[in-house]
């Protein structure tokens, strides 16, 4: 059941880019009912799930690899998961309205559903390594939905900003768990977060934390790795609110909470884990207040909160985690909407920017009210689901001492929740109310119910969970607490009134402060122009610039297009390769019993020898080499026909005789003399690597053929004749045993024919046309066009050559011949 | 001397030549290098097989020894399919030579280093 819930949306996803012929209606329901199926059994395993089980499916895949297709359904995957699934629909209704005709709708769903199915395949995976295979897939299908406007240069430069980033981080991810997979022994979550004492004792604790982190962070866009959120807004808005808000950048938040129970509770977790957070949350805020356009903010305001969950997680304490559970569902409720509702702005006013808008609220009074609820809660103004979880995590912070200095963490998390509300107000009043302005680039009203109905959906959830949030998402957050803290989570209720606590205190502040910086917004945002902190997009570029131009320097410096310098290496690597295999190991003269050499086979191989070198040295002159090497072939050939391979002398004689006629062929429309072109260094650099190379291969086959050593040929030999009908087994082999070797011998010598052809085919035009047509023979030639002595000679043997090749083709089944040596 | 002896360096020989050859500048001493490099691996792949005289692999009840068939069929099947590599590499340099007027490996005739040969620059479609 689980196996297929974790695969329906990436089956699903080819449903909408075949329902797209038959119309935008079709491909929207498809996508949306494969996500209402997910949907619907996800919940029919639920109550299993809140009563304390831990849903389970075991497929072994390669279990040599420890990689299994292993899922499983706790608390914390169950709380994931329904937000993908039910986030996903909402996002699915929207964007059917929110594309244009223009769009391409049918991949737009198809991306989206490969996502969904991605990002819910991290959230049940059992086995690490099977969600680190879903985590790059979020990083793939999510660089296809930030760059689905491909026409758009942000989309494009967006998407690879976040697919350099997050891929890195993935490789680090990779990293961090095989190392933690190593010291637990294995690759199951659930054994690995068994193993806290192992896991927290062994040296590559540190390590595997730093990598794990590393992963995390970049997903999650943590200081100093946020830049990239932000330029992923070039995505359609359906796109930032699904992936930049709700899902994917809360993956590397999921996975410091899955992990949690293993990794957290020592010094280096909460300062690397807690500091960073907390960096984010208040660098983040401080930017996203300044930034005109509203997608622009809201991403920045997501990189804030992501920093606020990243500290609660960070601190390392039950309740700390319990409230960081909470706000996770709180903030994916409220964000989305906001999302939402930017893109309702974007479509209906023809403008983000913040500085051309306004006034709205009378034109737009169903999407302004939305907007301003879900803007208050992100605000964290009572009684909304978004004041609970930031008074319960200032509540946190209030006590919470870092490196023996107990002020840092309650000034800096008021700061935060200041901007924060400065930044929330400022969406709400700079958008909705103020003065209405004439110059909206479009005349706005208020969007059909298709594009204001997913976020009110939303927008009442945040109502309702802050009006009774111990009735709407407390045994929710309950059971996913005690998931994430393994069974430590704190027996605290949610409530909207937690009394008159110091987080009171600091919450009243931080509003009063908030208001105050919108009500002097002018003067703020010219300091902090005056600031000129450095553009971290600037950053990233030039450093990914000056890496590709070292690359290529480098690259066009080992790669200088030189066949001869790529040779030399590839030959040297094989030769140092063979060296050191040769030397790691001991020598051992062979024990087989040595054949004597017969005096004609000391001739010939003095020929052989004589003829090698005389062409080595000869090569300068063509036709001289040719007719020298083919003494050599011949040799080879008659050496076959000594050792006891009659076939193979066959074939080498026939072979050498065709290729030596093509060489000739060839060589009279090529040069006929090699000029000297190498230096003597180069000669002799050469020379030494031929040489080293030839003690080597010849040592080798040395080695070979003093030792005796079974062959699987007993099999061939003893089944030639009964299995295969033939007592020439060479030819059985080939034909029987082998024969489908054959078939693809066949077929490359079929492809070399072609490629010949299409090389001589067109050879009469263009640059080589003209040089054939001005080509005049440079040797002698014969006077006549066909030689008498050649035509009667060809007369008289033809037909006795293809008698004699018709014979031995015939009988090649039981003697030597057959095959390829008649032709 | 044994014939072990002659056979393995025989392979040596050929496969130096091979190698020297295959590293020159100019196309037609590459293909003659490339000849030898497949008469060198031929030789040894047949050699793997171990050498047997006056045994050929016919099949016959009575025979005690024979040569190992196997690596004869591969290398049977080497042969073909070297030969057709050279067929292809001859063509594809004569075509280059034909296209281009040079029949330097890297479809160049002036590399730098290399004038002291003399001989006149023809690159480039006439």
């Amino acid at each position: 059941m689980l196996g297929i819930l974790a695969i329906l949306p990436l089956v699903g996803a080819l449903l909408p880019a075949l329902a797209i012929r038959w119309g935008r209606d079709a491909c929207a329901l498809s996508a949306g009912l494969v996500t209402l199926g997910a949907l619907v059994l996800l919940s029919t395993m639920a109550p299993e799930v809140m009563a304390g089980q831990v849903v389970q499916s075991r497929i072994d895949w390669i279990p040599a690899l420890g990689l299994n297709a292993n899922f499983f359904l706790d608390p914390l995957g169950l709380l994931f998961a329904g937000m993908i699934l039910g986030i996903g629909l909402l996002i699915i209704i929207y964007a059917r309205f929110y594309l244009s005709e223009a769009d391409p709708m049918g991949r737009f769903f198809t991306y989206l559903l490969l996502f969904q199915g991605a990002m819910l395949g991290i959230v049940l995976s059992d086995n690490v390594l099977l969600l680190l295979i879903f985590w790059e897939l979020t990083s793939l299908s999510s660089f296809l939905l930030i760059g689905y406007w491909r026409h758009l240069p942000e989309g494009r430069q967006g998407a690879r900003m976040a697919l350099a980033v997050t891929g890195a981080g993935g490789l680090s991810l990779i990293g961090g768990l095989m190392l933690l997979g190593g010291v637990v022994g294995s690759y199951d979550l659930s054994v690995i977060l068994q193993n806290r004492e192992a896991i927290q004792a062994s040296p590559l604790y540190l390590p595997a934390l730093l990598l794990i982190l590393g992963g995390c962070f970049t997903k999650s866009a943590q200081f100093p790795f946020h830049f990239w959120l932000p330029q992923a807004m070039a995505a359609p808005t359906p796109v930032s609110a699904y992936l930049h808000s709700a899902t994917m950048v809360k993956a590397g938040v999921f996975m410091l909470a899955r992990l949690w129970p293993v990794l957290a509770g020592t010094e280096a977790w909460f300062l690397i884990v807690a500091t960073t957070g907390l960096v984010t949350m208040v660098a983040a805020a401080a930017i996203g207040l300044f930034r005109d356009d509203l997608k622009s903010l809201l991403a920045y305001s997501t990189v804030s909160h992501l920093g606020f969950l990243t500290m609660l997680f960070g601190l390392g304490t039950p309740m700390a985690a319990m409230v960081g559970v909470f706000h996770i569902i709180n903030h994916a409720t409220f964000k989305a909407a906001l999302f939402m509702n930017a893109g309702i702005v974007d479509h209906e006013a023809g403008t983000r920017d913040l500085k051309r808008l306004g006034g709205l609220f009378g034109l737009m009074p169903i999407a302004g009210t939305l907007a301003v609820i879900a803007g208050l809660s992100m605000a964290g103004v009572p009684p909304l689901n978004g004041f609970i979880s930031k008074e319960m995590m200032l509540e946190e912070a209030a006590h919470t001492a870092w490196l023996g200095q107990s002020w840092v963490f309650p000034i800096l998390a008021t700061l935060g929740a200041t901007l924060s509300v400065a930044y929330s107000l400022r969406y709400i009043v700079h958008v909705y109310f103020g003065a209405r302005r004439t110059d909206y680039p479009k005349t706005p009203h208020d969007p059909p119910v298709g594009l204001w109905g997913p976020p009110a959906v939303l927008t009442a959830l945040v109502v309702a969970i802050g009006l009774a949030p111990a009735l709407t998402a407390g045994p929710l957050v309950a059971a996913v607490a005690g998931a994430v803290t393994g069974g430590n989570a704190p027996d605290a209720y949610l409530a909207l009134w937690h009394g008159l606590t110091p987080a009171l205190a600091m919450s009243a502040i931080a509003l009063a402060a908030g208001a105050v910086i919108l009500w002097r917004f002018r003067q703020a945002e010219a300091a902090w122009l005056r600031l000129r902190l450095p553009e971290a997009k600037a950053i990233f570029e030039s450093l990914t610039e000056r890496i590709t131009a070292a690359c290529r320097r480098l690259t066009y410096r080992l790669h200088n297009g030189s066949l001869q310098r790529y040779l030399a290496f590839l030959i040297g690597a094989a030769i140092l390769v063979g060296l050191g295999g040769f030397f790691g190991a001991d020598y051992v003269e062979g024990a087989r019993e040595r054949l004597p050499a017969s005096p004609m086979a000391v001739v010939a191989w003095l020929a052989l020898v004589a003829a090698s070198v005389a062409v080595v040295i000869g090569h300068r002159e063509r036709y001289i080499s040719l007719i020298l090497i083919s003494v050599v072939g011949l040799i080879v050939s008659l050496a076959f026909v000594h050792l006891s391979a009659p076939d193979l002398a066959l074939t080498q004689i026939s072979v050498e005789v065709v290729t030596i006629l093509l060489l000739l062929l060839a060589l009279n429309l090529m040069p006929k003399q090699t000029p000297i072109e190498s230096g003597l260094v180069r000669r002799l650099r050469d020379a030494s690597l031929a040489a080293v190379a030839g003690v080597a291969v010849g040592a080798g086959a040395w080695a070979v053929m003093t030792r005796d050593g079974a062959s699987i040929s007993t099999f061939h030999w003893a089944n030639a004749y009964s299995g295969g009908g033939g007592t020439n087994v060479v030819n059985v082999i080939l034909v029987d045993f082998r024969g489908f070797d054959t078939f693809g011998e066949i077929i490359v010598l079929g492809v070399a024919a072609l490629g010949v052809f299409a090389l001589l085919d067109t050879s009469d035009r263009g640059a080589a046309g003209r040089r054939l047509a001005l080509w005049t023979a440079d040797v002698v030639q014969s006077p006549e066009r066909h030689p008498m002595m050649l035509v009667v000679a060809t007369r008289l043997l033809l037909p006795l050559t293809l008698l004699v090749g018709l014979y031995i083709f015939l009988r090649g089944h039981n003697e030597p011949g057959g095959g390829s040596s008649p032709g | 001397m044994s014939l072990e002896f002659l056979v393995s360096s025989a392979i040596g020989l050929l496969t130096a030549c091979g190698v020297y050859l295959v590293l020159r500048a100019r196309t037609f001493p590459v293909v003659l290098g490339l000849t030898f490099l497949s008469y060198a691996i031929n030789l040894f792949l047949f050699a793997c097989g171990r050498l047997v005289i006056n045994r050929p692999p016919l099949f016959d009840k009575a025979a005690e020894a024979y040569a190992d068939p196997l690596p004869q069929a591969l290398v049977l099947t080497a042969i073909v399919i070297a030969f057709g590599m050279t067929a292809f590499v001859v063509i594809l340099a004569l075509r280059t030579y034909l296209e281009s007027g040079v029949d330097h490996v890297d479809g160049r005739s002036d590399a730098a280093g290399q004038r002291r040969t003399g001989e006149p620059s023809q690159g480039g479609a006439a």
